[in-house]
């Protein structure tokens, strides 16, 4: 198993009180597979995306990415863990407005010491994103900067793909064809996808699907 | 409404202590260190407008001699001629180790005397005045020197007034030519007419008197010490420009954060207008309090550092402070103006973005690379025409002036070529690393770079200012010390009381089998102003120390055969005199000039010829001041027998050593004020930097949250931000280090030579930089750790409102 | 006022800030100075030349002059010397001080001019054989018995150049020049040369005026002239047509009382008579505003003993002497019993 999400508790402080976001979540995802979550808005899809990227800390339960538990670790490792087998892709502000295109691409495989020009070109290819690669981030559409950042997340050869509403802030149309990129790339590279959204159109594309509510899967 | 708002505006600070804090600091240091300059400036301007305004009340149209060789006779055969004139004789005496210039009037004919107590009335000044007449050495003088003399003079009355300006005295004449021995001899003869002169009566002038119409007073501490002051202001200013861009940042932080609630505020129906008002007097009361503090912490800066100002110019410039600072109304006033100014100019940018910008369009934290280099582009190109203009004022405009908008030019058009350098200095950086943090940290530094730039432009010229002014100093206190060194070459100095006594002192002495340079010298009034005309002795003394300029073959021979004459530096750059030329003098005296000597710290010309020449042409010449070879080991016994044998007081006789340790104290405290200042103007940069740091910390989080995200440490990114406050530090200071040299060189060569009419050889103080460059780092590098730990220290859930939209 | 004007003003005349007791302060201690004594006899020429044992001593020339014109004009001519410390020492240690005072009166226009001189250095001073005043380039010369003498004066718009030629022997007023000055006993040496016959050239903005008329010059040396409760003078030189002189003064008493009063006739076949304390009379007719000050400028003269009850009037009432320490000097004309001209001085008006 790529990632396995064993009674996973979260909670948060709110008005003084505890109040639990994660409650005794539990899911498994394969190597290759896709995995869409849903849920309303506050329903804590982005939370449990954000604790399996090692993002930020949980109350109980158990994590394990590659068979590695997230609670043993410490920040560093965590970071670490990141580094070298998870990518994310987050709603907007994937990428980083310093570098140019062809930087931020290679910039996440460069860290985990996996780079691969040939592999950064069929990337770009397939994305189409050959003629924007001197651009910076601020010089692209949202449409352009999402496919960038769904680039750089495969560039590094994850083994697991975290996305968070990653075409929620495109229209439609392009929505779509980013997201059937992503798809396509992903089952080509053997990643694990796992995959918030809460469209039930875009998770019906996906292999598995789970819907949260209050904290709880469904 | 308003109040409402203002209450709700106001509020933020509340939340926001440390901003406030900053703010108000910011604001507060920048007005306590331009005060305390102003402060410092202004007294010693006073005192010099004070001494100045006294000469100037002599100073006016007069009689004087070209030979230094008015009588008393002569004065009375013009009265008699129907000419109106008001005699006057100048001196300078020695009581107490202290020189006192002394001057004496008629005070029955003098057209005025400040010299009284301002405040008394006319029958209190009268009766003064008169007892000055009667007693037998009424001497007005500044309590600071009377404090230091008027055990000197038991038999004295003194009057102390604090109209006389330090270090002098008036008396009236018949007072004075007692004290100075001088009962027949005259300085100067005020003239009282109406208008000019009759032509006839010009012409019946015998020859040896003419009339100047104005004065050329000897003493002129405006060149003097504006120089002095120069650094002093430019001290002060950037620290205010730095200060200034404390407010920047921090008010510009303000406005950002207060975006959301002055949406609110104008959804709530607030005009725009009424806005802005409010914003007006939030930072008008902050600004005020921050001066009041800033007020405060000056004066008691202003009189921490004053003493160190009063001894430096004293000692080196001739010029007498008062010693304390009296709080005046100019530097308070402008103290407040500067800072009510200053905080409109810094808020201003904030406040033309505010207008600019929809209110209900959310600021863009994105880095907008290609507008930014178009920004950096457009500074570095005024930048460079100001170089330009800069150059050129040095080479058609000249002079003192010149020098002063050649400096001016050249910190600003550096300190706005900078952003650009740096800009492609990160992007060399940039593209020469390959390791993928280290590429991003050069690109990230970039993205800095915007809200950086005002405080990296305010520490390079802090930086630029600070090797500039140490290079001053350092030569000079390097140059005259080598230079006294050679100067006082005698390791013991005695003077006699009079001439009788220094007759037989001589003879005293080479019976003993001393060798003994006796000092003697003519003082003459020559058309480009005073000359003192030493004699020397043939001696080795003279041909191995003398410290020549530019000196023609086998000097000392010729001047010893009494062929010519030896000047000093100012004397020669006054009468543009060099090798070979003949200087103009009384008919007698040998005038072609043999060499140039420095002659550091004299306001006034000097020259020497031969022992013979000097009595052929001036027999009256003092014979009082002798200069002592002799070891060290001897001196004490020495001196014992001066004093059983001649009576002579300890104050008449000084070693060598003991001058060098005077002059040594006077640069000390020199540098005691530099240093202070260095590391004011230092920090002051250094809190710039961090409240830019400060105030960029929430446009970072977009950079450094997709970072985090893919697996870098908080820990490391901290790390990494240190590591390019840095490197940023690191590259001013690089960039700052030519254009210090570049002020050094002005400062020395141009400004120096043209106020003071000697040129100072510049040294360099590689060892200083690097003292500087660590300073800097340290100061970068203390503004960086709370942002650093900060960053640290942040919670996950901070960085991932990065990628959420609800920013 | 300026300073060296004020400062002038005391140290000439005052040891003491009392200056506000006395005219100038003339009322005061001696301080080691010379004290005139009756039994003294004056000594010529030896006394025409300075004292400066005393504190105080003027030589005082005014002339009544007349133009070809018949216009009326009025000179005054006077060298003071004032001592700070009695006795004289070389060059500028010298306590001696010398004040010149020159006035040029028409009956439109009143000219003054001032000059200050220290003493010991030879800008002004007197001296004998010959007979030598000066004070800057202004002088007086002659023969030692001041018979005949030059003087020349210049102000800023005004200068003269006068001839004295005298002709009538001098005059010691009082007791054989032992003047008597108050009830206490203040006294000075005072005698004059009533009658001089004066020709020479007035110089005026308007250009030079031809001139001759009658000068008297007084000369007078003392230490303590005024007594502590005098605060000033009247003095009135009257030259009658009848040939006849009259010199009167009154001391005027501080409180309004206490005048002084004493004169000396002179006949116009040169008998000079002391006047009996109290026998001369001068009351104010008439007075004026000069600047800020009210000054008597038309008087009553009488003297009942000789008959004379004339009126004195100013030729010009603004004859004001704008110097150091400024009064009022100017040249008269009398009407009443008798007729003829004179000079009045009035000091000590506040």
């Amino acid at each position: 198993m790529v990632l396995t999400v064993s009674n996973v508790t979260k909670t948060i402080p709110q008005s003084g009180l505890e109040k639990p976001i994660l409650d005794q979540v539990s899911l498994q995802l394969d190597a290759g597979k896709s995995l869409a979550l849903t849920g309303e808005s506050g329903s804590g899809k982005s939370t449990l995306l954000h604790l399996i990227g090692a993002l930020d800390g949980f109350d109980g339960g158990e994590i394990q990415i590659d068979g590695c538990p997230l609670s043993a670790l410490d920040d560093g490792s965590r970071s670490a863990l990141r580094r070298s087998k998870v990518s994310i892709v987050f709603q907007q502000f994937n990428i980083i407005p310093s570098l140019d295109v062809a930087a931020n691409i290679s910039l996440h495989a460069k860290l985990a010491k996996r780079h691969d020009p040939q592999w950064d070109t069929e990337l770009v290819r397939r994305l189409g994103l050959s003629p924007l690669m001197s651009r910076y981030p601020e010089q692209l559409s949202g449409g352009q900067q999402q496919r960038v950042a769904i680039a750089r997340a495969l560039a590094m050869r994850p083994k697991l793909l975290l996305a968070d509403e990653p075409t929620g802030s495109l229209d439609e149309e392009t929505g779509d064809a980013v997201l059937a990129l992503m798809l396509e790339l992903v089952a080509e590279s053997q990643t694990a996808l796992f995959l918030v959204t809460h469209s039930p159109g875009i998770a019906a594309v996906l292999d598995q699907q789970l819907h949260l509510s209050n904290g709880r899967l469904t | 409404m308003t109040r409402a708002a203002l209450v709700a505006l106001l509020s933020h600070w509340r939340q926001h202590h440390f901003q406030l804090g900053v703010l108000i600091l910011g604001l507060a240091l920048a007005t306590a260190l331009w005060m305390a300059v102003q402060a410092i400036n202004t007294q010693a301007r006073s005192s010099y407008a004070k001494a100045e305004g006294y000469v100037q009340q002599f100073d006016m149209p007069g009689l004087v001699s070209t030979s230094n060789s008015l009588r008393v006779s002569d004065y009375v055969a013009l009265k008699r001629a129907g000419w109106a004139l008001s005699p006057m004789l100048e001196g300078r005496m020695r009581r107490a180790g202290q020189s006192i210039d002394i001057i004496g009037v008629d005070l029955l004919t003098t057209p005025r005397i400040s010299g009284a107590v301002p405040s008394a009335t006319e029958a209190e000044t009268g009766e003064l005045l008169l007892s000055m007449l009667r007693s037998p050495e009424g001497l007005l003088m500044h309590p600071d020197t009377a404090a230091a003399v008027s055990e000197a003079f038991a038999d004295a009355r003194i009057h102390l007034t604090t109209e006389v300006p330090n270090g002098r005295a008036i008396g009236d004449i018949s007072t004075v030519s007692r004290l100075l021995d001088e009962p027949e001899k005259l300085t100067r003869l005020i003239y009282l007419g109406q208008g000019q002169p009759s032509l006839t009566a010009l012409r019946a002038l015998p020859d040896h008197i003419q009339f100047e119409a104005t004065g050329t007073s000897p003493i002129d501490p405006g060149s003097l010490t504006e120089s002095f002051h120069l650094n002093l202001t430019a001290f002060g200013f950037l620290s205010f420009v730095v200060g200034l861009f404390i407010v920047q940042g921090t008010v510009g932080l303000a406005m950002e954060q207060r975006r959301g609630l002055f949406r609110t505020l104008r959804c709530l129906g607030l005009p725009f207008r009424n806005l802005i008002l409010i914003l007006v007097i939030e930072i008008s009361i902050i600004a005020l309090t921050s001066a009041c503090i800033g007020l405060i912490i000056g004066y008691f800066l202003a009189t921490a550092l004053l003493p160190g100002v009063a001894v430096t110019l004293s000692g080196l410039y001739g010029v007498q402070v008062e010693n304390s600072l009296t709080v005046r109304p100019e530097w308070i006033l402008s103290g407040l103006a500067m800072t009510l100014l200053g905080a409109a100019i810094a808020s201003g940018y904030a406040f033309y973005s505010l207008w600019r910008l929809p209110i209900l369009q959310a600021p863009s934290t994105q880095a907008r690379g290609q507008q930014i280099l178009r920004n950096f582009n457009g500074w570095a190109l005024t930048g460079a025409g100001l170089l330009g203009l800069g150059c050129l004022s040095l080479l058609l405009w000249g002079g003192l002036n010149g020098g002063f908008v050649f400096l001016g030019c050249i910190m600003l058009g550096t300190a706005l070529l900078l952003p650009f350098c740096l800009w492609h200095i990160l992007r060399i950086g940039q593209r020469l690393t390959p390791h993928p943090l280290g590429h991003w940290l050069w690109a990230d530094a970039r993205a800095q770079l915007p809200g950086l730039s005002l405080a990296l432009m305010a520490l390079m010229l802090a930086l630029a200012t600070n090797i500039g002014v140490g290079t001053m100093v350092s030569s000079f206190r390097l140059t005259f010390s080598e230079w006294l060194d050679q100067r006082l070459s005698s390791e013991l100095y005695v003077t006699a009381r009079d001439d009788t006594q220094g007759a037989a002192l001589l003879h005293w002495l080479e019976v003993r089998d001393l060798r003994v340079l006796p000092i003697r010298s003519q003082v003459l009034q020559q058309p480009t102003g005073q000359i003192t005309i030493y004699g020397v002795r043939d001696d080795p003394t003279y041909r191995d120390n003398w410290p020549m300029l530019e000196a023609q073959p086998k000097v000392w021979d010729q001047l010893a055969d009494g062929q010519g004459i030896l000047v000093s530096e100012q004397l020669a750059r006054r009468a543009d005199l060099s090798l070979g030329d003949r200087i103009e003098l009384p008919q007698g005296w040998p005038n072609r000039v043999l060499g140039i000597y420095s002659d550091y710290g004299n306001p006034h010309g000097q020259a020497i010829v031969s022992m013979p020449q000097l009595l052929r042409n001036a027999p009256e010449a003092p014979n009082q001041r002798f200069g002592l070879r002799m070891d060290l080991d001897e001196i004490p016994n020495l001196i014992k027998d001066l004093q059983e044998v001649f009576d002579l007081e300890r104050e008449n006789i000084t070693e060598q050593g003991k001058i060098k340790a005077a002059s040594k104290r006077i640069f000390d405290q020199t540098f005691g004020v530099t240093d202070s200042l260095k590391l004011l103007t230092l920090g002051v940069a250094s809190f710039a930097i961090f409240t830019s740091l400060a105030t960029l910390w929430s446009q970072r989080l977009p950079q450094l949250g997709p970072v985090w995200a893919m697996g870098v440490s908080r820990r490391t990114l901290a790390m990494i931000d240190i590591l390019r406050s840095l490197l940023m530090a690191a590259l001013t200071a690089l960039l700052a280090l030519p254009l210090g040299l570049v002020l050094s060189w002005a400062l020395l060569v141009v400004i120096n030579t043209e106020a003071f009419g000697w040129r100072l050889p510049v040294y360099l103080f590689p060892l200083d930089w690097l003292w500087l460059t660590s300073l800097s780092l340290l100061a970068a590098l203390l503004a960086a750790l709370l942002p650093a730990w900060r960053l640290f220290r942040l919670q996950p859930s901070e960085l991932l409102k990065v990628f959420s939209s609800e920013r | 006022m300026n300073v060296s004007r004020f400062l002038f003003c005391l140290c000439l005349l005052t040891p003491t800030p009392g200056f506000a007791q006395g005219f100038a302060g003339l009322g005061t201690e001696a301080e080691g100075f010379a004290i005139p004594s009756p039994s003294h006899r004056l000594q010529f020429p030896r006394d025409h030349g300075a004292h400066p044992d005393f504190r105080i001593e003027w030589w005082y020339l005014t002339a009544n002059l007349e133009g070809e014109n018949g216009e009326e004009y009025g000179i005054q001519w006077t060298l003071f010397r004032s001592a700070l410390a009695p006795g004289e020492a070389k060059g500028w240690q010298s306590p001696q001080i010398w004040m010149g005072h020159a006035g040029l009166t028409s009956a439109t226009e009143h000219f003054s001019a001032e000059r200050l001189a220290r003493g010991g250095i030879g800008q002004a001073g007197v001296s004998l054989a010959p007979f030598e005043a000066w004070i800057d380039d202004w002088q007086m010369t002659g023969t030692d018995d001041l018979s005949q003498l030059d003087l020349t004066a210049n102000g800023g718009s005004f200068s003269y150049a006068l001839k004295a030629e005298a002709e009538g022997p001098l005059v010691l007023q009082g007791a054989q020049g032992y003047s008597v000055k108050s009830p206490e006993g203040q006294a000075s040496y005072y005698y004059s040369q009533p009658e001089y016959r004066m020709e020479g050239v007035l110089t005026l903005p308007s250009g030079p005026v031809a001139v001759r008329g009658d000068g008297w010059l007084d000369r007078e040396w003392s230490s303590q002239p005024l007594s502590e409760n005098q605060s000033g003078w009247d003095w009135f030189s009257l030259r009658f047509d009848s040939g006849d002189k009259l010199m009167g003064f009154v001391l005027r008493g501080a409180n309004g009382a206490n005048d002084f009063r004493s004169g000396t006739w002179i006949s116009a076949d040169g008998e000079v008579t002391p006047l009996q304390p109290g026998a001369f009379q001068a009351v104010p007719l008439a007075q004026v505003m000069v600047g800020d000050k009210t000054i008597p400028v038309r008087w009553e003269v009488h003297l009942p003993d000789r008959e004379v009850f004339v009126t004195v009037e100013a030729l010009n009432p603004q004859s004001w002497m704008d110097v150091s320490f400024a009064y009022w000097e100017g040249p008269v004309t009398i009407s009443g019993s008798h007729s003829g001209k004179g000079y009045l001085e009035m000091t000590g008006y506040e």
